[in-house]
């Protein structure tokens, strides 16, 4: 019997751990402080911050008219700055219309199919890099707020278990990385706690803004995981998770990384 | 010790042929796990050195160096401290336990961070390109092996 308590006790101290490991970091830390200083000096200064080349073209992107019904963006909605401000932060939310988790891309796909009847602009494309960074820089300092409960709730406990499920051939789990090796070196790079608060961000590597999709399949391929599509329900559920995980960190998109 | 094992190993290829009826030069032998070891080789062919030498240090083979330094080697490569460095390995572990530790460290430790090097069941989402493979074949772990166990100092 004695025995059996000291293993029950046991038990609950692991999963004590366990459950320690899902909640968000206790001091969340941006993105940016775990770059180098170069890069860092790079995104807090407009000036020079590769960046904002896509902003500026996702500013102009705003007002430009297209599909058949000849809308913009700014025909609907209005001046870019002002109805746009915290928008980003709310995102990835669950669409009320579709009962889908939608991220940034996604609401302007669906604005350009259903409103403006133009195709959807393919991730990566400069168009969609342009107009998710123009929209997401109106919400740099805000903090981010996103729902997890009611219709988002199965999509926030999907992304948990996600980010924690090992997988690949080199069986690795997102937290293991993101929240047992913060601040470790896994070969050139400095490890931080995974935040999405700087995406889209300019990459040096890329040598070009991608998306937090495209991040995250980066790191996919790093574990040897299946690569899913841009786009995919399991990254967007992660989106939503790692929103959430970040806590009262400010937005600092468009990030400059590594 | 290491003729005696061959040519035990022959015998048992050779049962294999008159069991078979096939000569298989790359049948890769048994893991046999004793404590915290696999003391028998995974191949026939003893380990090389030089070769496990070029795995790890292959960003595209072994890349152990993403997760450890080796500080006598590649001064020039960027090396991870996310595992303990691996001076000295062949002087604080045996042969046998740096192979089970390759082989998959998650027998000793289940929450280890370290990649299962020889193990291709019980893995999730595997990239296709990968299923049913191990990150490294038999004959890679034994480099690897022959080659950290040269790691004195
Ligand atoms: C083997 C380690 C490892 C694993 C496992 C891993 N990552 Fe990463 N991740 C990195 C490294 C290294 C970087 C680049 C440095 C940094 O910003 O942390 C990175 C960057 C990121 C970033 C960008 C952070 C920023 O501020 O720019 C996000 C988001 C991210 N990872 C999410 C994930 C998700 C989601 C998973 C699981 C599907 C995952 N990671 C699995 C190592 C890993
Ligand atoms: C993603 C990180 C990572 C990678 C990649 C990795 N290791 Fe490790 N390794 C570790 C960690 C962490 C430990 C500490 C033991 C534990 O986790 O329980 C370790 C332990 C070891 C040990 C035992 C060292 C000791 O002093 O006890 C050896 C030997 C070793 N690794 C060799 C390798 C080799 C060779 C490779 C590449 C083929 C490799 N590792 C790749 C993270 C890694």
């Amino acid at each position: 019997m004695r025995y059996k308590l000291g293993i029950c006790v046991f038990v609950g101290v692991l999963t004590g751990a366990d459950v320690a490991a899902q909640q968000r970091p206790a001091t969340p830390l941006p993105g940016s402080v775990f770059q180098s200083p170069e890069a860092r000096a790079m995104q807090s200064d407009d000036t020079s911050n590769p960046a904002m080349l896509w902003v500026e073209k996702g500013r102009s992107l705003w007002t430009k008219s297209d599909g058949a019904t000849g809308k913009s963006c700014a025909s609907c909605h209005g001046d870019l700055q002002t109805v746009m401000k915290g928008v980003a932060a709310r995102y990835p939310l669950v669409d009320q219309k579709s009962k889908t988790l939608m991220n940034i891309e996604g609401r302007i796909n669906n604005c350009r199919t259903d409103h403006q009847q133009a195709p959807p602009l393919p991730y990566e494309s400069n168009e969609l890099l342009s107009l998710t960074s123009a929209i997401t820089y109106q919400s740099r300092g805000d903090v981010r707020l996103v729902g997890i409960d009611g219709a988002a709730e199965p999509f926030f406990t999907q992304g948990r278990a996600l980010f924690e499920q090992r997988q690949g051939q080199l069986n690795l789990a997102c937290v293991q990385c993101h929240d047992g090796q913060v601040g470790r070196k896994l070969r050139g790079d400095t490890v931080s706690q995974g935040q999405t608060h700087g995406w889209p961000a300019y990459r040096l590597e890329w040598q070009s803004m991608g998306s937090l999709h495209r991040r995250i399949r980066s790191c996919s391929i790093g574990v040897r995981a299946e690569v899913l599509p841009y786009g995919a329900p399991s990254y967007l559920a992660l989106e939503l998770y790692l929103a959430w995980r970040g806590g009262s960190l400010p937005m600092e998109s468009p990030g400059v990384r590594r | 010790m290491r003729s005696i094992r061959s040519k035990h190993y022959i015998g048992i290829a050779l049962a294999l042929e008159l069991i078979f009826g096939v000569a298989r030069a790359d049948v890769n032998l048994p893991v046999v796990v004793t404590g915290d070891a696999v003391n028998a080789p995974l191949t026939q062919q003893v380990g090389r050195a030089a070769q496990g030498r070029v795995i790890v240090l292959s960003r595209q083979i072994g890349n152990c160096l993403i997760c450890h330094a080796v500080p006598n080697e590649a001064k020039e490569l960027a090396q991870g401290n996310v595992g303990p460095a691996l001076s000295g390995v062949g002087g604080r572990l045996s042969e046998g336990q740096i192979r089970l530790r390759l082989i998959d460290q998650s027998r000793l430790n289940p929450r280890t961070i370290m990649p299962p090097y020889y193990r291709t069941n019980g893995l999730t989402n595997v990239a296709a390109q990968f299923v049913g493979k191990s990150v490294l074949d038999a004959q890679q772990i034994e480099d690897v092996v022959a080659y950290l166990v040269s790691l004195k100092e």
